[in-house]
């Protein structure tokens, strides 16, 4: 083993050493410590995942979607509509969507019906997302009664539950067969709820909107960079809300490493003395505190970090769903699916390791350069 | 083995408690002898074993060690000449609390990262010399007096050391103790280590193992045995 090698050994044993000497004091600052960690870690995976779901979710969305409007109302599109957009230059796909929002009394929640184009459900099928699988105890196979508008009992079967993978967009899913759709909703023939369009050019999209506008004065376009931007926007509120949480983090942060480099006890400097007196180098004290520092602030880092994982991934952050996430409404068991990037492990990891670990050196440094001779004096 | 020239030693210079603790002293340590230091308290006898092992500085004055003058030395020479040349046992032991004896012991040797199987024989080797082989385990806070005192002395031994340096050794023991510490003073001498100590016991300073005395007074050398010639009294 390298002379090296050996000595860094030698001072992490010896370090363990100091440390477990006063064990009481040190697991209790690092359950503080890992407990800072595992809040401001909870938040930033937390928001990072949600982050995360809804530009996927995004990304595969339309680039405009029209609506068409009455008396400031959203309303159905009627038929022929379609044939006029397609005659709109620069239009390359268009496609009548159908969904609707249904409200199961059973369990308070609202559900998205849609009727979806390149799926082939058969009739009196349907898939269901897995916030339903969760409420009402769905699995494949088993059958589910809807009540229409109109009063009338829907039953329908279950083909297949949605993977979590997507949860924020399928969690509340109920897809169907379009005629089944437009039974149960009473929608007449060639109406749809929407239109999703793509644009050949992504450049026009803008002007693809006004002309769509002009053409159709009853329709709203609504486009995805537009929505994109409000979903911005709403994060960066509650990113504003987690960056106050950071603030206060990291002043709990200065408060420990300013304990930690004022309360250099008198003992504490006696043995620095001694190390000094029998032959350590000034540097090989650092060092051992380095160490000493090091392991603290990395075993709090990862088990904050780890709680933090298990607490928004498999737990779904139960302490601040109700602070982060707008959708608690209508998704009652929202669960993340796992995303983390190594620029927020590098942050938080910078964040606690770092400063800890000067905070420890400072003092230790002052008291390392000190002629060792005080330790021949009681 | 170390000559001093001139050695002059102030704290709080410039202050209005401003105290010269060493003035002018001029001292030859001999190689392979056992020099004993006494003085009344306060006479300056730490102070001097400070510079003569290179713990502090002297404001004024040189330090020849092997005739090589180290008084312009930066801290991190010292500290290696610290460790190559010198033992210490200081007089209230100065062992780390929580750790075992061997750990203690081989302390010393940590920077220098050598296979720890080799530091430990020789930890245990040492250990066995001082009697004190079945209390290699026991935390240092639990052992005697004397006990301690011997764990220091093989602490002070580890990194095989010319000069071994002690700072009243016997004024934490009883007769019987300080009796034991001086049958294993001599064994140190007679393997032919420099043993330069500090004492206001007679039953130290007046034992055949000590081969020179230098008495010390207001931080001056006023009398020193062997013949050789006491420093020229000074004003400071
Ligand atoms: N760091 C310091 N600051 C101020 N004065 C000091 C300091 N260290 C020592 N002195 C003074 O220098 C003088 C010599 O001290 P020293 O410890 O060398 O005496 P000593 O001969 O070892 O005494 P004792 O027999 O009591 O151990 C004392 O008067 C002491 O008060
Ligand atoms: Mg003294």
């Amino acid at each position: 083993m390298k002379p090296w090698i050996a000595k860094q050994l030698y001072l992490i044993d010896y370090t363990l050493a100091s440390l477990s000497r006063r064990k009481a004091k040190n697991l209790s600052l690092l359950f503080i410590y890992a407990l800072l960690v595992f809040v401001l870690a909870s938040v930033a995976l937390y928001t990072q995942a949600l982050r995360h779901e809804a530009q996927a979710v995004l990304a595969g969305s339309p680039e405009i979607v029209l609506q068409r409007m009455i008396a400031g109302r959203h309303d159905l599109i009627p038929a022929g509509y379609l044939e006029k957009i397609g005659r709109i230059r620069g239009v390359q796909k268009i496609e009548g969507r159908l969904w609707g929002y249904y409200y199961d009394s059973v369990v308070k929640a609202n559900y998205t019906f849609m009727a979806p184009r390149e799926m082939n459900i058969a009739r009196g099928e349907i898939i269901v997302g897995p916030a339903l699988e969760r409420s009402r105890g769905l699995a494949a196979g088993n059958g589910i009664s809807f009540r229409s508008y109109t009063g009338e009992l829907h039953t329908f079967i279950v083909a297949e539950v949605l993977p979590e993978a997507t949860e924020l967009a399928s969690a509340d899913l109920v897809l169907m067969n379009e005629a089944d759709f437009r039974a149960f909703f009473k929608y007449p023939d060639g109406h749809f709820t929407d239109v999703a369009l793509s644009v050949a050019n992504p450049q026009e999209v803008r002007n693809v909107a006004v002309k769509l506008m002009n053409a159709l004065p009853d329709s709203r376009p609504i486009l995805r960079e537009e929505v994109l931007r409000t979903y911005a926007s709403i994060f960066d509120w509650r990113e504003g809300l987690m960056l106050a949480l950071l603030a206060a983090a990291i002043l709990a942060f200065c408060i420990l490493a300013w304990d930690k480099a004022a309360g250099l006890s008198a003992e504490e400097r006696r043995e620095i003395g001694i190390l000094k007196a029998i032959g350590w180098e000034t540097g090989d004290v650092i060092q051992m505190k380095f160490w000493e520092g090091l392991l603290i602030s990395l075993s709090a880092f990862l088990l904050g970090f780890l709680a933090a994982y298990g607490h928004v991934f498999y737990f779904g952050a139960p302490l601040f769903e109700p602070v982060l996430k707008g959708w608690a409404v209508l998704y009652p068991h929202f669960s993340l699916p796992p995303h983390i990037d190594g620029l927020t492990i590098a942050t938080l990891a910078f964040f606690t390791v770092v400063p800890y670990t000067a905070a420890v050196l400072v003092p230790i440094w002052r008291a390392a350069i000190t002629d060792p001779d005080t330790v021949m004096r009681a | 083995m170390i000559e001093l020239k001139n050695i002059r030693k102030v704290f709080n210079q410039g202050q209005h408690n401003e105290f010269w603790a060493l003035c002018g002293i001029d001292l030859a340590i001999p190689e392979q002898q056992v020099t004993a230091l006494r003085g009344p308290s306060g006479s300056g006898k730490t102070t001097l074993l400070t510079i003569l092992g290179c713990l502090a500085r002297p404001t004024e004055g040189r330090v020849r060690l092997k005739g090589e003058d180290i008084s312009g030395l930066p801290e991190r020479f010292l500290t290696e000449i610290r460790r190559q040349t010198f033992g210490f046992v200081f007089q209230q032991f100065n062992l780390i609390r929580g750790l075992s004896a061997i750990e203690n012991i081989i302390l010393p040797a940590y920077p220098l990262g050598l296979p720890r199987k080799h530091l430990l024989e020789k930890a245990e080797a040492l250990l066995a010399d001082v009697a004190l082989a079945h209390r290699r385990e026991a935390k240092v806070e639990w052992l005697s007096g004397g006990e301690q005192q011997r764990v220091a002395i093989c602490r002070a031994l580890i990194n095989d050391p010319e000069i071994l340096i002690a700072d009243e050794p016997t004024a934490n023991l009883d007769t019987k103790l300080a009796t034991e510490f001086l049958g294993i003073l001599e064994r140190l001498a007679a393997q032919g280590r420099t043993i330069i100590l500090t004492s206001h016991d007679p039953l130290v300073v007046e034992s055949s193992v000590v081969d020179c005395v230098v008495t010390l007074r207001d931080g001056r050398i006023v009398d020193q045995t062997e013949g050789r010639p006491a420093s020229a009294e000074r004003f400071c």
